[in-house]
């Protein structure tokens, strides 16, 4: 539990309550006491706090405090919805709720989203059985059922939370807003919300983040070839700064989000080598505009080194994807990284090399 | 999409299953299929090894080597020494 989530009115942690946030808009009487119920409308703060953490800014603390919240009017019969603490998770569970009356058991997988937490196993058996046993849910509700996200299943183990709590737990939908029609379906699920997709507006989503993540990158690199394509028998050039700075950025810029966007439609399985396309289309534009020289050193060291950026983007990209395997991308990047950082180093030479002739 | 083909480590006992076709239930990539009470792998090459159906197997028939399919994960546990994690890459939120 980190301060921010907390109001400290001493040092003794007993007395700490936690912090009467926005989006609680009130208390719900239970046998196991006072259980906050929680909005079912996302306020400006709720959507602007989503479009940081879209951007990557200070997504590492984005959580809401683990236990058990009410919506609606909840009775004993209402059902449970089981999700993580990362704000995210939560905002868009409860959206989905609106009208529902049910309960929200949010679990402490220290602010990571569902699929990820119960990669880990945060969000897992231990952690529910604990949190089912804390919150007394038992005394909560009647029913003896948890309706857990199909993509915590990686962390939950259904039968060994039954064993261990006497809780059933049912899977729900991959994507939130499957819930309603889950709900008036009576809790069952359809192939088709079981699928996890990764469409051109989940691909969306990501791309600031991986842009933002490689900018600081991109621009070490930026400054690093700017000096060294600087580099002249005369001394040092500084005409060649804002060229560097704009290769290496439409490499970051081809990489971050070109790729994403293209990703179905590139050639090959592997995603360095759907890069090595994008790279290769963009080296060729760059000399048909005239930007680089084919025949010169500098011509080809630029398009060296934007494969090898674009590349490595792209094979990066598969930690934002939602179907690479692990044993997949260990062979795919035995294979790639050591050619990346060979078209680096080649490239960052035949640039130095032009600038000296 | 399809990844890589024939890298996925999932193997299925078929001896041990009871085809109670839960694997089924938690794939998110439709990699099973009931076929005379058993459960079948019909899409090996989508599996992305999360380990949900070996989790939820009730008779241990499923096995897999679960990791996360991230290069920035992988590569900072090699340069970390530790195990693929996604926890400095920042891919995981």
């Amino acid at each position: 539990m980190t301060n921010k989530m907390m109001n400290c009115c001493c040092k003794n942690k007993n007395c700490c309550v936690p912090k009467r946030e926005a989006w609680i808009t009130g208390e719900v009487e239970t046998p196991a006491g006072k259980i906050p119920k929680i909005g079912t409308r996302l306020t400006l703060r709720d959507e602007l706090g989503a479009l940081k953490v879209r951007f990557a800014i200070g997504s590492n603390n984005y959580n809401v405090l683990p236990g058990l919240y009410a919506i609606g009017k909840p009775s004993l019969e209402s059902p449970v919805f089981v999700t993580a603490n990362y704000k995210l998770s939560v905002d868009y569970l409860r959206c989905e709720l609106g009208g529902t009356n049910g309960w929200i058991l949010v679990l402490d997988t220290k602010g990571i989203n569902v699929w990820c937490a119960a990669g880990k196993g945060t969000f897992g058996t231990t952690e529910i059985v604990s949190r089912v046993q804390q919150t007394q849910l038992d005394r909560v509700v009647s029913h003896r059922k948890l309706i857990v996200p199909q993509l915590g299943a990686p962390g939950v183990s259904a039968h060994e939370v039954q064993k261990q709590c006497g809780f059933q737990v049912i899977y729900g939908p991959v994507r939130a807003e499957d819930i309603p029609e889950f709900i008036a379906d009576n809790f069952k699920t359809t192939q088709e919300m079981r699928r996890v997709h990764f469409d051109i507006h989940d691909r969306f989503a990501v791309i600031p983040v991986e842009l933002v993540i490689w900018f600081k990158h991109a621009l070490g690199l930026a400054v690093l070839l700017a000096l060294l394509s600087g580099i002249t028998r005369s001394g040092f050039s500084f005409a060649a700064l804002p060229r560097a700075f704009g290769l290496v950025f439409i490499g970051w810029l081809c990489g971050g989000a070109l790729v994403p966007i293209l990703l179905p439609w590139l050639p090959g399985r592997a995603f360095s080598v759907k890069g090595l396309w994008v790279a290769l289309v963009l080296w060729l534009g760059l000399i048909g505009t005239g930007i680089l020289d084919a025949s010169s050193a500098k011509g080809i060291g630029w398009g060296l080194v934007l494969i090898a950026i674009v590349s490595f983007m792209a094979l990066n990209f598969t930690g934002a994807s939602t179907y690479t395997s692990m044993s997949g991308v260990k062979k795919e990047m035995k294979i790639a990284v050591p050619i990346q950082l060979l078209a680096l180093i080649a490239g960052i030479i035949c640039i130095v090399l032009g600038g000296l002739q | 999409m399809n990844y890589l083909k024939n890298v996925a480590t999932l193997k299925l006992n078929k001896e041990i299953c009871i085809g109670c076709g839960k694997c089924l239930i938690v794939c998110p990539h439709e990699v099973f299929a009931l076929c005379d009470d058993k459960a079948n792998i019909i899409n090996l090459d989508a599996c992305m090894e999360c380990g949900a159906c070996v989790k939820n197997c009730p008779v241990n028939a499923l096995s897999v080597k679960t990791g996360v399919g991230c290069a920035s994960g992988i590569l900072s546990g090699l340069l970390g020494g530790k195990e693929a994690c996604c926890d400095k890459g920042g891919c995981c939120v």
